[in-house]
């Protein structure tokens, strides 16, 4: 799986962070960091899950 | 049923009484009818309603719709927002981007997940002396009163920097504020006296709070005075009513479930308690005016052509019980069902700013309630309890409990 993100759009909402914090952290800004652009299997699940539920679509996933 | 409409039907908003935490019985005939059905609302307007789960992202989630209530056609949802509206700066969330990108990227940082996280002991240590008091009171207890309103006011007064003291004017006001009485105009004036008040007392003596945050903007020229003024009242407000509500209106959802009650209260894993959290509010979905905005250009949407200057109402409450979106039967309160991908905090650039503040209020308030008041029962007949459902916020009157 490889990740991308677009920080351009992101709001700060932190849904990613929440649903899949090792993979995603928020700045001083608030805004995403994408820890590991090419996450463990245990979580992409929920790599998924925060792909979906970012309410600005930021985050693009190539599986 | 008939097919389709020969007049253009008013914007349901009449519950069932027998199922009053379910949207109005009108607009599950109408997303029957079609995804995107015209309404006629209060000014006479008409706007186009949408019922179904993928068409409200899609909509919020594209670039073609405006919030500004500035414009023609407007679809306010009722007069008296339509009165806060006339003559004032446009709120934050009744910007557009670019404007509304800037201001909010002011406040991202202040409910970012890692500083709110912070505030969960704190959080836990309200909500604990709350029950505490309870628990050495008499019964019937009142919860709204007793516990779902103190908790919010008190972490928002906390994050703001509103002084203790003032917490009772606070939750009357902008509870009164809010609502759709005669009164709530007056009481949202009140509340942006106080709001500007506190802001220039810590222009001169800042303290490590949100409203010093908005003092310094203002202070620095990043933001007009008004703004910075307006932008507090909103949070304010924002912050409390709303999960103050959800708190009341989750428990009660829970109390007509009580096999699900006793799987939550001795859950362990964070991962499950999180996911009844959100299936709590896909279910509630309390902020029930839906979501109003106005198309800027003409667009094609699930066979329903909606032109530049239309009118949406965007009916997130009907929009998180479809089938489509959600397994099983969403009419019903499932707290295993996978809830996460709710619209209850809206979609797009205007997703509420504090849903990290209001998750962690709701994951610690109600399964510490149903651990510590195991026997937790409501106090009356269902059917007697009393909502709140011509105010913004849908909600309850109060919620009398017994243990």
């Amino acid at each position: 799986m490889k990740v991308s993100i677009n920080q351009d759009r992101c709001i700060g909402s932190g849904q990613c962070v929440m649903i899949a914090c090792e993979v995603f952290d928020q700045n001083e800004e608030g805004l995403v960091v994408l820890l590991d652009e090419d996450p463990p299997e245990t979580v992409r699940n929920r790599v998924r899950q925060a792909a979906q539920n970012c309410p600005t679509r930021v985050i693009s996933l190539t599986e | 049923m008939a097919e389709s409409f020969d007049e253009i039907p008013e914007l349901p908003t009449q519950r069932s009484p027998q199922c009053p935490l379910d949207p109005p019985t009108g607009m599950y005939a109408l997303r029957d009818v079609a995804p995107i059905t015209k309404v006629r609302i209060w000014t006479g307007d008409d706007a186009w309603l949408v019922t179904r789960y993928a068409d409200a992202r899609t909509l919020l989630g594209s670039d073609s719709l405006s919030n500004d209530t500035r414009r023609a056609g407007f679809p306010f949802a009722h007069p008296a927002r339509k009165a806060a509206s006339q003559g004032s700066r446009p709120l934050l969330s009744s910007m557009d981007d670019p404007e509304h990108a800037a201001v909010r990227r002011f406040l991202a940082p202040e409910f970012m997940v890692r500083r709110i996280d912070a505030l969960r002991p704190t959080i836990q240590g309200v909500v604990d002396r709350l029950i505490d008091d309870m628990l050495a009171g008499p019964t019937p207890a009142e919860l709204v009163q007793a516990f779902a309103l103190p908790i919010p006011s008190i972490i928002i007064a906390a994050l703001l920097g509103v002084p203790a003291d003032d917490m009772e004017f606070f939750q009357t006001t902008s509870e009164l504020a809010l609502s759709t009485v005669p009164g709530a105009g007056r009481a949202r004036h009140l509340i942006n006296d106080y709001v500007a008040k506190l802001i220039e007392l810590k222009r001169e003596e800042p303290a490590d709070d949100l409203l010093s945050l908005l003092a310094r903007l203002w202070a620095n020229g990043h933001l007009e005075h008004d703004d910075a003024v307006n932008l507090g009242h909103l949070i304010l407000v924002g912050g409390h009513e709303t999960t103050a509500n959800m708190i009341a209106v989750g428990v009660l959802a829970l109390l007509q479930h009580p096999e699900q009650v006793a799987v939550l209260r001795d859950a362990t894993e964070k991962v499950f308690v999180e996911n009844a959290i959100e299936e709590l509010l896909r279910y509630g979905h309390i902020a029930h005016n839906g979501v109003r905005r106005v198309a800027v250009e003409d667009m094609e949407v699930s066979g329903q052509t909606i032109r530049e200057g239309d009118g949406l109402i965007i009916a997130g409450n009907i929009c998180d019980r479809d089938p489509e979106a959600f397994e099983g039967d969403p009419d019903d309160l499932d707290i295993t069902r996978p809830a996460r991908h709710h619209v209850a905090f809206g979609y797009g650039i205007h997703q509420c700013l504090g849903q990290p503040l209001a998750r962690a209020e709701l994951q610690i308030a109600i399964p510490t309630l149903l651990r510590r008041i195991p026997e937790l029962a409501l106090a009356v007949p269902f059917d007697q309890v009393e909502f709140k459902d011509g105010n913004y916020i849908f909600g309850v009157r109060a919620l009398p409990v017994t243990w």
